[in-house]
């Protein structure tokens, strides 16, 4: 496992996996798609619009589970200063904010029929825009501070702020909800699943999963391409300096 | 603890030379007062019933103004690595600071609240659930937002990013500092349930954000 944490091995790793990850993703959606679209029924009382559901429930599942991809980078950078860890945190906070907001539209498009509304002030959506709010934060952290390093520090101690924070937003929201509105109306049909429906979810959110991790590693690649061309474009403006020579590994001056 | 007394003294004494801080935070919230009745109306019945509402979010606005310099100034003249080389942990020292923030910008907000209540048509319980709940959370703003300006100390015009990153994680303190005052003057909630949550928060956040914003200003060195 830990010789994967070498960038280059890690490379290596990664180009090898990527069309078989992929492959499976697109074969686990295929099935999942088939599943939902032929074999699971229409509600009867949400008719059609449940298919919905085949992407939006995989969408808010990997919304928390990139988040939790993410701290484990985060204490991968913070007590271990691996590189690695960095790039994959840098990684998956565009990719969970896009599966969050993707959550939040396709709720929206189930909302209108069902509900009659594009939005309500629900507990459960309002802390979903919360979270989709804090996946924004951070990527706009991570576009603010140039020097790479510093960035994933400054990331990592927000991810884990936002980890003990989530529960007690969660929970306030809850609280707040209860306070001002019923539940009553924003119910959903029933708590119970059909087989025939919940299997094609099991299978669209594995292949969403997937989907996550194949973009995730084609995501890490880059960040790691995108460090040593910019260590690379330093060392060669040092280079064309007179005077100046760069360490090609630490790019500092010697 | 001499030592942070005096830490205490300088940095209240910053705020009250520089700018007028405290001040300038006050008028701010007073113009954010002004401007809701110029959008939604000045119906005295509906202002009364939003008004803790209103004083809420403009506190936490004007709280915001002067976060992003808690660390800036000392970052950019260089005490704050003369800070950090002291035998007090760095923990404690932001401790301090955000204290001192507090005293000189939040203190102010809680004693014009009630004044600004009064423009909202708030009656007397209603005040004084305003100006309590107001007393109790704003620290846990001041020490929240340490954490997002300790993050954004070395970016020039990092005032909105920290804005950005910080709101979302001010959601709770907002929620049930609202549902505090608004219980404070009737309604199905008593009031010690949000106020009590409130005293939470507020621990909460003087008890654990000072370690993650010291360790974001140490990441900067």
């Amino acid at each position: 496992m830990l010789r994967y944490a070498n960038p280059a091995n890690f490379l290596r790793l990664a180009d090898a996996l990527i069309p078989w990850v992929g492959g499976l993703a697109a074969l686990l959606a295929l099935v999942g798609l088939y599943g939902a679209f032929f074999v699971a029924p229409a509600d009867y009382q949400q008719g059609e619009t449940v298919r919905i559901m085949f992407i939006h429930v995989p969408a808010a599942w990997l919304s928390t589970f990139i988040y939790g991809v993410m701290t484990l980078s985060a204490l991968g950078t913070l007590v271990w200063r691996h590189p690695l860890a960095d790039a994959a945190q840098k990684a998956a906070a565009p990719l969970g904010a896009a599966f969050t907001f993707v959550c939040l539209v396709t709720g929206s498009l189930w909302g209108k029929p069902m509900w009659g509304t594009w939005w309500v002030w629900d507990a459960r959506l309002t802390s979903v825009l919360v979270l989709f709010l804090i996946y924004l934060g951070l990527v706009a952290l991570w576009r603010t501070i140039e020097e790479p390093s510093r960035a994933a520090r400054a990331a990592a101690i927000l991810t884990l702020v936002g980890v003990v924070n989530l529960p007690i937003i969660k929970f306030s929201v809850d609280w707040w909800n209860t306070l001002h509105q019923p539940a009553s109306v924003f119910r959903m049909g029933g708590p119970t699943i059909d087989k025939s429906m919940l299997w094609p979810l099991f299978v669209m959110a594995l292949a969403a999963t997937f989907l996550f991790l194949t973009l995730h590693l084609m995501a890490v690649r880059n960040e790691i391409l995108r460090r040593r061309l910019r260590r690379l474009s330093i060392v060669a403006a040092a280079d064309e300096t007179p005077g100046h020579r760069l360490d090609l590994e630490t790019g500092a001056a010697r | 603890m001499g030592a942070l007394v005096a830490l205490f003294v300088r940095e209240v004494r910053l705020a009250r030379r520089i700018g007028g801080g405290g001040a300038m935070g006050v008028v701010f919230f007073l113009i954010l007062v002004t401007i809701t009745p110029f959008a939604i109306g000045p119906d005295l019945n509906l202002l009364s019933r939003i008004g803790p509402a209103i004083l809420w979010i403009a506190a936490l606005l004007a709280s915001l103004l002067g976060l992003d310099r808690l660390f800036q100034s000392d970052h950019e003249d260089g005490s704050l690595d003369l800070l950090r080389m002291t035998d007090t942990p760095l923990e404690l020292i932001v401790a301090v600071k955000c204290l001192a923030h507090w005293t000189a910008t939040g203190l102010p907000l809680v004693i014009a609240a009630p004044l600004f209540g009064l423009m909202l048509a708030l009656d007397g319980p209603a005040l004084g659930g305003v100006a309590a709940s107001l007393l109790v959370g704003t620290p846990a703003l001041t020490f929240i937002g340490a954490i997002g300006a300790a993050l954004t100390v070395s970016l020039r015009r990092g005032g909105l990013l920290m804005a950005v990153l910080i709101l979302p994680f001010t959601v709770p303190v907002l929620i049930f500092g609202v549902s505090a005052a608004g219980a404070a003057s009737g309604g199905t909630v008593p009031f010690w349930t949000p106020f009590l949550a409130l005293c939470a928060l507020t621990l909460g956040a003087m008890a654990l954000a000072p370690f993650a914003a010291a360790a974001a200003l140490r990441g900067e060195g």
